[in-house]
């Protein structure tokens, strides 16, 4: 069952927009006193492209987020920005010959666009994982927002790869990948381990994950406003930095920055 | 020049690592490395795995001039752990691009040049590996409103993964024959979806789908030119100057041509994807 169709409709409650492939779900609500766009990629058993019947997030999916995302930016334009909440239970991009053959990447790079320019636009952006977040998927889908908010859940996971496959491409059983990530927090496939990266705004827990309760909604509902308040107007990913588990990568833009004046 | 000497002279760029590859597209004389093998900013993750780390993580960071103009190179060796994004590698990259937009919202036009070599995401370093995936993403779109950014996959390891999608994200993307461009590697798509759905040792059919020829046949890049050091800075150089086609924005236009093929896509060959979307002005 995909975790997202189960928040959505409590999270947004209004009806789904027209207009997009059947593997995505729009719906316009409010949240903080403003005007909201939720987003979710859910499965779709007549998706057109076998590939992706399991909410996996792939050529229609792509460049259906860019249209759903961009749309609002547009029609924001020249009045208050609607906050965006992609709502993320993503499995993985679509692995497939007729994805490849079509350019999944620039479909992908589509939706990532549209985010990005939604975000920088003014447009408070929250991604908000309920499931999966895995790899390109979430890339596209929910990594170019201001601030993550995660459910404190063993469902909710974030890689750039599944086990099985992970394990093949670096020469190593199952049982090696698992011992490594253990001890490799960037490596490992637990929430925990995750949020010590410093990637994520704010942890959850609910009685509910897969099936949220009416209390269970307000408690996100009331976390996502507080995002959209601690956004205010800023539009970049800078509060991802701070992490315990990120130190090299803050040494890295000090040294940067200091050697690019004299250069 | 008769076809021999032309190959006689020719400079192949594709056989350059990724340091003389950035200094080959920038203005004789104005590379200036950036946070260089000196400054050993290395992998505090790969050791913990056995693994040797380099002294650069794979990735060099240039300022230099383009024709003149202000420009930032990142180049990624490819012959480094398949180019793979790590921490410290990433964070060089979006790093760089931030001060590039800094440096253009402070009245100083800057323009960037990725060299894309990267399987992706490195996945001894997963999470931060796509973290920084993210940010490269995020600067490269907001840098693109400022000035140019050209992408570049010479080959021989091609640009896949996470780097697929920033590659679809630049301004301006140039290839290679020798190059591949696609989101998954064959080897990942065998292992997800089976032999039968994709076969990673049948080679002529990943080339056929996914080299650079067929990408710009498929109007996916801007310019496919033959492997040579002059060719591709020229080429290069006309990019800077060429009005971007937003190829990311064109959303309206993809969904119209993918819901064409109906409700059940059929498995297409080459020249079917590229009679798909060739032809009509996006």
């Amino acid at each position: 069952m995909n975790r997202a169709l189960n928040w959505l409709p409590g999270l947004a409650g209004g009806q789904a927009s027209p207009g997009y492939p059947a593997s995505l779900r729009v719906i316009d609500g409010e949240l903080d006193n403003r005007l909201a766009r939720f987003i979710a990629v859910v499965p779709d058993a007549d998706n057109p492209f076998p590939r992706a019947r399991s909410g996996e997030v792939g050529l229609l999916e792509g460049w259906g987020l860019a249209k759903a995302v961009s749309e609002a930016v547009e029609a924001d334009r020249h009045g208050q920005k609607r906050a965006i909440v992609a709502v993320i239970d993503v499995p993985s991009q679509a692995y497939g010959r007729r994805e490849e053959a079509l350019g999944i990447h620039q479909a992908l790079a589509a939706a990532v666009q549209a985010y990005a320019q939604a975000r920088l636009a003014g447009h408070p952006v929250i991604g908000l994982l309920v499931g999966k977040a895995m790899s390109g998927a979430f890339l596209a889908h929910g990594y170019q927002a201001q601030r993550l908010i995660a459910l404190d859940d063993a469902g909710v996971m974030v890689h750039a790869m599944g086990k099985a496959a992970a394990a093949r491409i670096t020469l190593r059983s199952v049982e090696q990948l698992e011992a490594l990530a253990a001890e490799v927090p960037p490596m490992a496939y637990d929430l925990a381990s995750y949020a010590s990266l410093g990637l994520l705004w704010r942890r959850l827990t609910v009685d509910n994950a897969e099936t949220p309760s009416s209390a269970d909604i307000a408690q996100v509902r009331a976390c996502l406003a507080d995002a959209v308040r601690d956004i205010g107007s800023s539009s970049d990913l800078s509060s991802r930095l701070a992490g315990e588990h990120r130190s090299a990568s803050r040494q890295v833009r000090e040294q940067l920055r200091r050697q690019w004046q004299g250069a | 020049m008769t076809d021999t000497a032309r190959l006689l002279h020719s400079r192949s760029f594709v056989e350059l690592g990724a340091r003389q590859r950035a200094r080959a597209m920038l203005d004789p004389g104005s590379f200036r490395e950036l946070l260089g093998p000196f400054d050993r900013l290395m992998s505090p993750w790969l050791p913990r795995q056995g693994i040797v780390p380099q002294a650069d993580d794979g990735v060099v960071i240039a300022k230099g001039l383009l024709s003149g103009r202000n420009a930032v190179v990142a180049a990624i060796e490819g012959g480094f752990q398949g180019g793979s994004m790590g921490e410290v590698g990433g964070a060089k990259i979006a790093g760089a691009l931030e001060l590039a937009i800094e440096d253009n919202r402070n009245g100083i036009p800057t323009c960037a040049v990725l060299l894309l070599e990267t399987g992706g995401v490195r996945l001894q370093e997963a999470n931060l590996g796509l973290a920084a995936i993210a940010e490269i993403q995020a600067a490269i779109v907001e840098l693109r409103a400022w000035q140019p950014v050209v992408g570049l996959v010479a080959g021989s390891v091609g640009c896949f993964g996470g780097m697929s999608i920033a590659a679809g994200l630049c301004s301006h993307l140039l290839v290679t024959r020798e190059a591949r461009l696609g989101l998954n590697g064959p080897q990942v798509i065998e292992q997800e979806a089976g032999i039968g759905e994709y076969d990673a040792k049948d080679r002529p059919l990943i080339w056929s789908l996914t080299g650079g020829e067929q990408r710009h046949a498929s109007g996916l890049v801007d310019a496919c030119v033959a492997d040579d050091i002059e060719a591709l800075r020229e080429r290069l150089l006309q990019l800077l100057d060429e009005p971007s086609t937003d190829r990311a924005g064109q959303d309206a236009w993809f969904l119209e041509r993918l819901a064409r093929l109906g409700d059940g896509c059929p498995q297409l060959d080459a020249a079917a994807v590229r009679d798909h979307y060739q032809g009509e002005a996006k």
